[in-house]
């Protein structure tokens, strides 16, 4: 199954060491609690530009730990998360952004969601409104003199 | 030879497949009832050459036959036996053969237990699914033939299977997902048999439903599998990543809940026809376009099988041509009048259109963000990346919609009710729960207001549906429970629902109220995570059958009290090289005690991951439940009874070349 | 027959349109987020002379720059191509990426140096800035330095002649410019 994967690692740079296809678990020491969430929230957001989707937190290629890296760096360099975002957006591209930007590209990801719901609900809506307006079928003359009959048959 | 042999096994299951295809076919045409009592023979001769050429496969696996190309790519000879058997699906080809085994079981299943059905219906419905055999058969016979051999370069052993598949969750993790993927096609199979025959009333979604619920309860246990594999495999904790190949698994399944919803209004109701038949088509749809997204390379995935854009050409031929055709004829042959059975805006239908509604946007919403990459990158507008953020963003205020609608669900009447009867019904319980929402939230964890919310939307869910329960069993006879007017139907609905609101409560609790740690620990060193302590005993050697292991055991004690000791390991495989991480997980009803080993730092020390996960287990226990559930409807004593009924509110035509019984 | 019918239909024959481009496409291909944008200032060793370079002095014509290092197997393999480019006269700076600085003197002086001037980046600054993800790459800027084309993966002759020749022209025929330009000097 990870066959392509493989491929593609060994191909750019392969090293001598075994493979590892694991959780990467490794230890920084952040002066704040609230960096260290923000470094796990980033550091999930972020894209390994090379690998087959993963983010960089979970990634064990080298460029995933050098960007691990320079996360903590700018982190405690006090830079916003816009700033760190736009600082790797402008390396590697919008690929490298699991949460897409709103720009005009992505306006229909992300509306498309609401739009379908509100279109939805007012189809429905408008659904009701028909059938109101819509007057139940009459019985017509033979139908109703049918009826009629039936019934003083049933009731001797 | 025996390689040879499948081989052959297979052609002639083409060959039948393609009779299947055509000849029943033909006889309804013509009216021929010789040709179309053909369709259940035919199903059992694809069945059972398919199943021979799975065995014998399986035997070139069990026996290390490494100049079968396959077993060389994904086989081992040190590897355990269960796990020799279970590489035949772990790959491209082989998992391919399965699919069109579990397909021929389906066939094989519709043919026989579907005695009341009238021929022409069945003759329509096995050659639909005929052709869908046809086209994986010359699939894989063309593109990915399991039997390819290795010679004369036989190598001396095979590149072994790889170490993350080495586990018995993903032994039946495939086969599961294979069954709902692929048991879908029965109610595709249907749409087009009744689109064909031009009979949209209630019949075909009689006959649909016990069909869907089945595949669509193995489709759920599939993928609540492959989560909860995820998580004690993979070591990060995580149990969902908005993967394009669990995207290609979740859009059916959301389909797929649509349609089981749909199929009962349809049933009982007669309307909703043009919506059944649709997502009858569009369910199976989504499952071949999951078969085309994981094994094109279209898009990038860890669990994608090896990229061959040629098989994609392939794949996306077929899917234009089953697809597009069925289409095609909805277009052409969907009804054109609206069924005149009328609903007010306060009934069960109209809560059911909701459900319909959400289920149908919010599988829209992952396919679009799943191609979204590719939309952008075909447009040249750039390389974009969609991801666990987006997903999560648009995704949980869907189901937070959803879920007041799910709530009066199992209550309401169908044609007409009343709000006000509604609030009679459950406005104290509802306000009671509104009370102890915030309460638990604070109680078990601090408090939260997405936890408050989620204890209260559950808690609704769950109390709609025991409403209902209770009223079943008490009312008409005061005094004593009529445990009979539980239907296995009603019941299988009740555990799906309050399975689903568990789904939604483990989700939430585990995503707000998780903790974690990554240190440096050496034995003798201890560390305090969500009230419990974690001290690092000591770090051995430990071999294993095709494997060594370092191991580092844990004691986990609080307040002083032993609570575990656990053994996280990291593995080294000997065959590959590879290196595995093995976590050790102490699993409780309310919360997970989870320990991953990282690298190790200097000659005594390691880098630990130390995780609490409160509630985890009602994700795997809720879905196990939404599974059971559908698979206990089919129990109901309807869909055992042989006959036909009756004429149905709703149908228009006759009955044609029916055959009652 | 209604018309809105016939909307899934057309909605799956778009999705299919998609898909079948799709196929065309490397979802894995990242393009430079550089592209048109100047070469990143730095300041690093020169890995033979030890004096200190930055981008200026890659700014005198189009040349290529090309990340490598010694624990990369794959500049190994592009290695011969790399010198044949620069015996033909191709410009080419070197970009030693988190490398080794002894290591790479000596395996250039074992295998043949096909560097102008080689940038010693040991951090990897100058790769962070440019974008790199990954050995070996190769960047083409132009006379005023800015960035014009990237390639991901090793330069053979076949990528050379496909994609690099709109910058270097002359360079079409790398045997027949040898030939001309060999009984030029003469």
């Amino acid at each position: 199954m990870r066959d392509g994967f493989w491929g593609l690692a060994l191909v750019l740079c392969a090293s001598a060491m075994a493979m590892k296809v694991h959780a990467v678990i490794e230890t920084y020491e952040f002066t704040s609690p609230a960096l260290e969430q923000r470094y796990h929230q980033l550091s999930q957001e972020l894209r390994c530009p090379k690998c087959q989707n993963q983010n960089i937190a979970d990634s064990n290629a080298p460029i995933a730990r050098d960007l691990r890296v320079v996360l903590v760096e700018q982190l405690e360099a006090g830079q916003s998360d816009e700033e760190i975002l736009a600082f790797m957006v402008a390396r590697y591209g919008e690929f490298v952004r699991y949460r897409p930007t709103v720009d005009r590209n992505t306006a229909l990801l992300w509306w498309a969601p609401g739009l379908l719901v509100g279109a939805g609900f007012v189809a429905l809506a408008l659904h009701f409104i028909g059938r109101r307006r819509m007057p139940a079928p009459a019985l017509s003359d033979s139908e109703a003199a049918q009826i009629k009959a039936l019934m003083a048959e049933k009731d001797p | 030879m025996i390689p040879e042999l499948g081989h052959l096994s297979l052609i002639i299951a083409f060959v039948l497949a393609v009779g299947l295809t055509v000849v029943p076919f033909w006889g309804t045409v013509r009216g021929s009832a010789a040709a179309m009592n053909l369709a259940p023979s035919l199903s059992i001769g694809i069945l059972v050459f398919t199943a021979t050429a799975f065995g014998l496969l399986a035997v070139s696996f069990l026996q290390d036959d490494f100049s079968v190309a396959v077993v060389a790519a994904n086989s081992n000879s040190l590897l355990p036996p269960i796990f020799k058997f279970s590489a035949l699906w772990g790959n491209h080809e082989g998992s391919l053969l399965l699919w069109v085994l579990i397909l021929s079981s389906w066939m094989t299943a519709v043919a026989f237990l579907s005695r009341g059905l009238p021929l022409v219906m069945i003759a329509r419905v096995l050659s639909v699914m005929g052709l869908i055999a046809v086209g994986f058969l010359a699939f894989s016979l063309l593109t990915s033939n399991p039997f390819e051999r290795l010679l004369p370069n036989t190598p001396l052993d095979g590149s072994d299977l790889n170490p993350l598949l080495q586990d018995p969750g993903l032994i039946i993790h495939p086969p599961l997902l294979y069954m709902g993927y692929v048991g879908l096609s029965v109610p595709f199979a249907f749409a087009i048999a009744a689109l064909i025959g031009g009979r949209l009333d209630a019949s075909w979604a009689r006959w649909s439903r016990p069909w869907t619920n089945v595949a669509w309860g193995f489709l759920t246990l599939g993928i609540m599998l492959g989560s909860w594999w995820a998580y004690y495999e993979l070591g990060w904790g995580g149990w969902w990543f908005w993967d394009p190949v669990e995207n290609a698994s979740f859009m059916p399944w959301l389909m797929g809940t649509a349609l089981v919803h749909s199929l009962a209004v349809t049933e009982k109701r007669g309307v909703f026809r043009s919506w059944t038949v649709l997502l009858a088509i569009f369910a199976f749809s989504l499952s071949l376009l999951g078969t085309f997204l994981v094994r094109s390379g279209v898009l990038t995935s860890v669990h994608a099988f090896a990229a061959d854009p040629e098989r994609g050409l392939f794949i996306l031929v077929f899917l234009a041509l089953v697809v597009g055709g069925s289409l095609l004829l909805y277009a052409l042959r969907a009804p054109a009048v609206a069924s005149r059975v009328a609903y007010e805006v306060v009934s069960r239908e109209s809560l059911l259109m909701v459900n319909n509604l959400i289920f149908t946007v919010a599988a829209t919403i992952v396919l679009l963000g799943t191609l979204f990459p590719l939309v952008m990158d075909a447009l040249s507008l750039g390389k974009y990346s969609v991801g666990p953020p987006y997903f999560n963003a648009v995704f949980v205020p869907l189901m937070a919609l959803l879920m007041p609608f799910m709530t009066f669900g199992p209550l309401a009447r169908w044609r007409q009710d009343s709000p006000r009867r509604w609030l009679h019904e459950l406005l104290v319980p509802a306000v009671a729960v509104a009370v102890l929402a915030p309460l638990l939230s604070v109680l078990l964890f601090d408090f939260n207001l997405w936890v408050a919310l989620a204890f209260l939307l559950s808690g609704w869910v769950t109390l709609g549906v025991l409403k209902e329960a209770w009223h079943r069993l008490t009312v008409g006879a005061p005094g004593s429970l009529q445990w009979r007017r539980l239907s296995p139907s009603f019941l299988g609905m009740a555990l799906a629902h309050m399975g689903f609101a568990a789904v939604v409560l483990g989700a939430v609790v585990v995503s707000q109220h998780s903790e974690e740690q990554d240190l440096r620990m050496a034995p003798g060193d201890s560390a305090e995570l969500g009230g419990y302590r974690f001290e690092m005993t000591r770090i051995s050697q430990q071999p294993g059958p095709n494997y060594v292991a370092d191991q580092a055991a844990f004691l986990v004690t609080r307040g002083g009290e032993r609570i575990a000791t656990l053994t996280p390991e990291k593995r080294r495989y000997l065959a590959s090289n590879q290196v595995m991480t093995e976590a050790a997980i102490d699993a409780g009803l309310l919360r997970d005690l989870y320990i991953a080993l990282g690298e190790p730092i200097g000659e005594q020390a390691w880098a630990v991951r130390l995780q609490f996960k409160p509630m985890v287990r009602w994700l795997w226990i809720g879905a196990f439940f939404i599974g059971i559930g559908a698979l206990v409807t089919v129990l109901d004593r309807r869909y055992r009874s042989q006959t036909v009924s009756g004429e149905v509110a709703g149908s228009v035509k006759g009955q044609g070349l029916g055959f009652a019984s | 027959m209604q018309a809105r019918r016939f909307i899934p239909l057309l909605g799956f024959a778009l999705l299919s349109l998609l898909l079948f481009r799709g196929l065309s496409l490397d979802p894995t291909a990242l393009p430079a987020a550089r592209l048109g944008q100047a070469f990143p200032e730095f300041a690093k060793p020169e890995l033979r002379s030890g004096e200190s370079i930055g981008v200026i002095d890659l700014k005198t014509r189009p040349a290529l720059v090309n990340v490598w290092a010694t624990w990369c197997y794959s500049c190994r393999i592009e290695h011969p191509y790399l010198l044949e480019l620069a015996g033909a006269g191709v410009p080419i700076y070197g970009l030693n990426y988190k490398d080794d600085e002894a290591k790479a003197r000596a395996w250039l002086a074992q295998l043949g140096d096909p560097y102008q001037l080689n940038i010693v980046d040991v951090e990897g600054t100058v790769g962070l800035d440019l974008g790199v993800y990954g050995a070996p790459e190769t960047y083409v800027i132009d006379g005023d330095g800015t960035i014009v084309h990237r390639h991901v993966g090793i330069l053979d002759k076949s990528t050379f002649h496909a994609d690099f020749l709109t910058w270097f022209p002359s360079f079409g025929a790398p045997e027949a410019s040898l030939t001309t330009r060999g009984s030029v000097a003469k």
